[in-house]
């Protein structure tokens, strides 16, 4: 404690940081909601509103903000940092940003704290309000939703900086002199986000996962969340109400200043902060009587905090209590069946083993002298193209008990329905595989041309025989 | 005392400008707006509380906060609408500046008026341009989305220099330092200025002053 700063400085001073610290942790999670943030302006002072902004106080943020805070103070070699992180639905994090609010040893005996450190403490939570919508994590938690959701964590002591990953950005908000020290709030970003590039299927997902998405239902529909968490880490959690959110149990600043300009002001007339605590305990959840502003974020963001009373969060629980889970596993999806879709191999076609082999009406598996097409057997296929396109024989029409799509059995054109039942695949196949032109057959070619040199000598005697005629006509034309 | 200026440069698309004007004068403005004063006895007062809201941009990927107060809104906008007007006249090229001036009064003696002494000015200089496509526009969209981020940055540095301020004044005192016109909050005097460059590239010809808020007397 500095011995030039009197008692009531420093009680002044520590009140200052403590709630600075308090209303920079619930700017910053606010700010990562999801949604826009929107308070009204009060031109009565309600006694309630530190550093003379609307700022709401989201109680669960509170209570974790106060427990890392642990009783002490940001302080020179303390540090308050939150923590922004990402995490997907495959449970998989990543480290966003980290916002740090420090205090170096440069002081500043001569400013006046009750009226210049309040008043820059309150521009820099303006300022902070400014930045935290600048960030790159800003956009990513407005978008937010079932691929990700965006937790935070609130930790005293050393800055953490290295999950940040290589080449983050550092924005420095604005720095405070006080007697004391300076505090100094910045915030270190993350420039890579590669991360995505490099997520996996844990489970045993489709190769091609196009194919499963074309049926699926959501895989995170309204069900609960199956996955823990860290307990450093706290998910977004639900809030029970529209009004539980609200911290009304705060202590109440009451500041009023002296319009003395602040070189004249006296002992006695320095009037500075008066502080009323207010009767309700902390952490109740007694319902607000405060105001509550129509925007106000709680009940309606994603809930971030800790679970109340030990209990066990609920996860990572996104928005309302009705939103669905981003964290459900894949290998709990339902998969619907629809036309093209694998059918059990009973019902395929069990001669060929070739693609579009379902098509194949039964009749191929006799010598048809209509069918040109003799194919090779092929081994097995292993791609799941395949398994997933195969279909059951055109001759069935009758819907299976499993089948949400009835198979209509269409007669596309050029088919011969008069003498052989043919679908579109078997019209395929029989023009993938034409019958060679008979002209071009080598076996018919060498044998016409061998006939052709048998049968020239008697032709060459017929036309020496007549070639009186011949040589009258050639007369006949000059 | 000397003036502090400061100046930022963007350049936009047409309907964009509307939207990354006001995100930067609202930007300045929380910072330099308090809330309403109530002077009590003793010489003590009190301030009232300042709340925000969130704004998203139609036009750019950027959300910006601004002081919740639909009257600073409403004269703000309509500066911004007039410059927005004049600079999608004909025989501008495209290029303006706006400028947003804080200034302290001064009373004089008759028969001299008061004299407007800024303390801080942000003047915006805008190029606008035009774009072929809609891919061009999209870009666009996100790059100015992020200049204007850069801005945002630039504007909190600045004001955390904690620089010169205007003392708080008296209760007499307090409109020749604050406007007390609006209901709900309590900027710093401040008035918007622009000047659209015209075809020829002089500034001189086609300089329009607007005084979207004087307290002037006379």
């Amino acid at each position: 404690m500095d011995s030039d700063l009197s008692s009531q400085d420093q009680r002044d001073l520590d009140k200052f940081i403590k709630f600075f610290a308090l209303k920079t942790v619930q700017v910053i999670i606010q700010a990562r909601l999801g949604e826009k943030i929107c308070t009204h302006s009060s031109s009565s002072p309600t006694g309630s509103d530190w550093f003379n902004l609307a700022i709401k106080d989201i109680l669960d943020v509170s209570h974790e903000a106060k427990k890392a805070l642990s009783g002490q103070l940001p302080g020179i070699g303390r540090s308050m940092c939150v923590e922004i992180s990402l995490k997907t639905s495959e449970g998989e994090s990543m480290e966003l940003e980290t916002w740090c609010l420090e205090m170096n040893e440069k002081c500043d005996k001569d400013i006046k704290v009750s009226y210049t450190v309040y008043n820059r403490l309150s521009l820099l939570l303006k300022s902070l309000l400014a930045i935290t919508r600048v960030t790159p994590a800003y956009k990513l938690s407005r978008k937010q939703g079932h691929d990700y959701v965006i937790l935070y964590r609130i930790y005293f002591g050393e800055v953490q900086l290295s999950g940040l990953g290589e080449g983050f950005q550092t924005i420095r908000v604005g720095v405070v002199g006080t007697p004391v020290g300076t505090i100094t709030l910045s915030c270190a970003y993350r420039t890579n986000l590669a991360f995505m590039s490099e997520r996996q299927f844990e489970q045993s997902a489709p190769i091609m996962g196009i194919i499963v998405d074309h049926f699926l239902d959501q895989p995170y529909g309204n069900q609960q969340p199956t996955m823990g968490h860290p307990c450093n880490y706290r998910a977004p959690s639900l809030e029970d109400g529209p009004t539980t959110g609200i911290d009304d149990s705060q202590e109440i600043c009451t500041t009023s200043f002296s319009t003395s300009p602040p070189s004249q002001m006296t002992a006695g007339k320095d009037i500075g902060v008066t502080l009323v605590h207010n009767q309700s305990t902390y952490g109740t959840e007694n319902p607000s009587a405060g105001e509550q502003a129509p925007c106000a974020p709680c009940g309606r963001g994603p809930p971030l905090g800790a679970g109340r009373g030990g209990q066990e969060g609920p996860g990572d629980r996104r928005r309302s209590p009705s939103s669905s889970d981003p964290l459900k596993s894949l290998t709990t999806f339902t998969r619907k069946v629809g036309a093209f879709v694998n059918k059990p191999n009973s019902q395929v076609t069990k001669t060929l083993d070739l693609p579009f082999a379902a098509f194949a009406t039964p009749s191929l598996d006799k010598d048809d002298g209509d069918q040109m097409i003799h194919p090779p057997d092929s081994p097995l296929c292993p791609s799941p193209l395949q398994g997933s396109l195969h279909s059951q024989g055109s001759d069935e029409s009758i819907p299976q008990p499993t089948d949400d799509f009835v198979m209509v059995d269409i007669k596309p054109a050029f088919s011969k329905d008069d003498l052989l039942p043919m679908d579109l695949g078997t019209f395929y196949r029989e023009f993938q595989n034409p019958p060679q032109l008979a002209s071009l057959s080598l076996h018919i070619s060498t044998q016409s041309m061998a006939d052709d040199l048998d049968s020239l000598p008697e032709k060459l005697a017929v036309y020496e025989k007549n070639i009186d005629e011949f040589d009258a006509f050639v007369d006949m034309l000059q | 005392m000397n003036c502090r200026s400061e100046v930022l440069e963007l350049t936009v698309e047409s309907r964009q400008v509307e939207e990354a004007m006001l995100a930067l004068l609202h930007t300045i403005l929380l910072h330099r707006s308090t809330g309403k004063f109530h002077y009590k006895k003793e010489g003590t007062y009190s301030i009232g509380t300042v709340g925000t809201q969130d704004i998203d941009c139609d036009f750019i990927d950027f959300t910006f906060v601004r002081v919740s107060s639909d009257e600073l809104d409403r004269v703000i906008s309509k500066a911004v609408t007039e410059f927005k007007d004049a600079l999608g006249n004909t025989g501008s090229d495209g290029m303006g500046r706006i400028s947003l001036e804080f200034y302290q009064k001064k009373k004089s003696r008759w028969p001299f008026s008061d004299e407007c002494i800024p303390w801080e000015v942000w003047s915006i200089k805008v190029n606008v341009v035009h774009l072929a496509n809609e891919q061009e526009r999209q870009i666009c969209r996100e790059k100015v989305g992020e200049k204007l981020g850069e801005k945002v940055i630039n504007v909190v540095e600045v004001i955390n220099r904690h620089e010169y301020l205007p003392k708080m004044p008296t209760q007499s005192e307090v409109d020749n330092v604050f406007d007390t016109s609006l209901k709900d909050v309590q900027p710093y005097l401040y008035k918007i200025t622009f000047q659209i460059t015209d075809t020829l590239g002089t500034s001189v010809s086609t300089t329009m002053r607007r005084l979207i808020k004087d307290t002037l007397a006379l």
